[in-house]
């Protein structure tokens, strides 16, 4: 077969021209295998009671005993349902922020003002959890923190914001739009830019306000960014972040407050049951792809363009 | 746009003005409450409460902070994990963008499926957690860094910045007799420099604000960085548990020291972002952007 030959000779010769590009790839490919399919790998230990000393080759099967178990401790339904219920804030109240925020923001006449603001509202997504966490632990602490001096001032009993479980979903929440809201705006202000000025001039031919231009001509142009970034926060589902909730959880609030990420972090590394623990992050990691495929498919049979 | 004179324009102009104006104040306010705070006495600032420029000036907090190693060495550890990482990160990221952004080599697919593959699927804490302990990672610098060495997003792009050059430039530098590694950094680098203040400066806000990877794989204290530090200063301190304070019989520290401290943690982050804030903001758009 001269011809398949010849093609295969072919493919040689090509690989071997870009043997310097395949060099270049090595580093990273390494990246990946270890530090990302590696640990892929390592899922086969909820499936197994994993012995550090036998490692994943030594240790003993025992099929689905992490999974089930899941399903029937009542410590691991509670965690679930906190984890839905900030999820569902998430979506609920702080997703619509920042279109709304960018919507504002395109509506500012004067680059001046316009830059300055979005430099302000861009600045606290540079700051880390913990910074975040701090400046309001010192806001509202009970010995001295501001929020606590006013409402003393004003004749209100002092709250104890960080050892009531009443408040930790309102903190998390605060916390969240406080970081991320202006952050948010970008990508809705890149799409909005891409309107045709066109469109305004029209509808103001035909007597629309600026409200009406937001609400007809602005919202329906970036429709397929919003339903695209919907789709990839529904993905993240069980994935809310470890750091903000492990920073914020402590042994009054942790009714409220534990949510699948922190739960594995104690139940793995602090308590050593590693196979049940790693079983809670695959059936995490498992509905986060299954929704973010699922919520895909949706989006492009409603005839919208998915994110992949 | 067109200016709208008519009076509904210009008052929804206004309101938007002024919420907008509010909307930034509450971002900024905190921020500034804790530096001004920082910067004044425990008793100016209960007498105050809220103080957004002192009345009474006092390094008191900062002479105490840095009066100990410990401030010290952590900043110590928190600018060399950033700088290094930051270097490594983009060195690694950059060759593998570039390989991924050339449309003649093959298999370029496989290798961009495996990779996007890992954003939407992982094997989660733990198994990345004995990983890293079977590479002998854990108690060094090194697990700081080498765990999240790509991001995926960051490396994607890249790649479609790379992708967007000229490929003639490519070719008449390969006629000239330059190789893929002279390509790269002769020629797509130096063009590419937006792209790469903005990748590199997404990689050094993560380093300098590394947390997660610090608690889970360093055991010992003496090698925490800043954030770290951060959250022992005033979180656990902060009338959360007090067992789970430093040592449990020394009182929590002053408001004002805690507030040095967020300002020592936050500093560097406040001085790159003026100088970067407009290369981020492209940068971002076009990474968003599909491409």
């Amino acid at each position: 077969m001269p011809k398949k030959y010849k093609s295969s000779s072919e493919l040689k010769k090509r690989l071997w021209r870009n043997k310097l590009l395949y060099v270049m790839l090595i580093p990273g490919v390494l990246y990946f295998i270890i530090f990302k399919y590696l640990p892929m790998y390592g899922l086969i230990i909820s499936f197994q009671d994993y012995k550090p000393y036998q490692g994943i080759t030594g240790s003993e099967w025992v099929g689905m005993k992490h999974f089930s178990r899941l399903f029937t401790e009542p410590d691991f339904l509670n965690i679930l349902a906190n984890t839905l219920i900030l999820f569902g804030m998430n979506i609920l109240i702080y997703f619509p922020i920042p279109i709304i925020l960018a919507l504002m923001l395109n509506e500012l006449r004067g680059t001046f003002f316009k830059r300055f603001f979005q430099t302000l509202v861009y600045l606290p997504h540079f700051m880390s959890w913990v910074i975040v966490v701090s400046i309001s632990f010192v806001m509202v602490t009970m010995d001295g923190g501001i929020i606590n001096e006013l409402l003393a001032y004003f004749g209100f009993a002092k709250i104890n914001f960080l050892l009531s479980p009443g408040w930790f979903r309102p903190m998390y929440i605060l916390q969240v739009i406080w970081r991320e809201a202006g952050w948010g705006t970008i990508i809705y202000l890149a799409s909005i830019a891409a309107i045709d000025p066109g469109l305004y001039e029209a509808s103001r031919m035909d007597g629309a306000g600026r409200l009406r231009q937001v609400w007809h001509i602005t919202l329906p142009a970036i429709r397929g960014v919003i339903i695209t970034l919907f789709i990839l926060k529904i993905g993240s589902v069980l994935d809310l972040g470890f750091e903000h909730v492990y920073l914020l959880l402590n042994s009054m609030n942790r009714e409220v407050a534990e949510i699948i990420d922190t739960y594995v972090y104690t139940a793995g590394l602090r308590q050593g049951q590693f196979s049940y623990s790693t079983a809670i992050g695959f059936f995490k990691s498992i509905v986060g792809l299954i929704m973010v495929m699922t919520v895909n498919k949706v989006s492009k049979k409603i005839g919208e363009e998915g994110v992949y | 746009m067109v200016e709208d004179r008519t009076f509904s324009g210009r008052l929804f102009s206004a309101v938007n003005f002024i919420l907008l104006a509010l909307i930034a104040l509450v971002t900024v306010l905190p921020f500034v409450h804790v530096v001004a705070g920082s910067f004044t006495t425990s008793a100016e600032l209960a007498a105050n409460k809220f103080v957004l420029i002192p009345k009474v000036w006092s390094f008191e907090a900062y002479k105490f902070i840095f009066s100990t190693n410990t401030i010290f060495r952590a900043l110590g550890v928190s600018i060399g994990v950033t700088l290094i990482g930051t270097l490594f990160s983009m060195f690694v990221t950059a060759l593998m963008a570039y390989g991924l952004s050339r449309k003649d080599l093959d298999g370029r697919r496989v290798f961009n499926f495996l990779v996007v593959f890992t954003m939407l699927f992982h094997g989660g804490m733990i198994p990345t957690f004995l990983v890293v302990k079977e590479l002998g990672l854990i108690d060094s610098y090194a697990a700081l860094i080498l765990p999240s060495a790509i991001s995926a997003f960051n490396m994607i792009i890249l790649k479609n910045f790379f992708q967007n050059i000229p490929e003639g430039l490519e070719e008449s530098a390969k006629i000239d007799g330059c190789n893929d590694f002279g390509i790269l950094f002769k020629i797509v680098l130096p063009l590419s420099l937006p792209a790469i203040a903005t990748i590199s400066l997404f990689y050094a806000v993560t380093y300098w604000n590394t947390y997660m990877s610090a608690i889970l794989y360093l055991d010992n204290s003496a090698k925490w960085p800043i954030q770290v530090l951060l959250r022992q200063i005033v979180v656990l301190a902060s009338g959360m548990d007090h067992s789970a304070t430093l040592d449990g019989t020394v009182p929590p520290p002053d408001q004002t020291i805690k507030m040095a401290v967020i300002v020592v943690a936050t500093l560097p982050i406040l001085m790159v972002y003026p100088f970067l804030q407009k290369h981020f903001a492209k940068g971002a758009m076009l990474g968003s952007m599909k491409g």
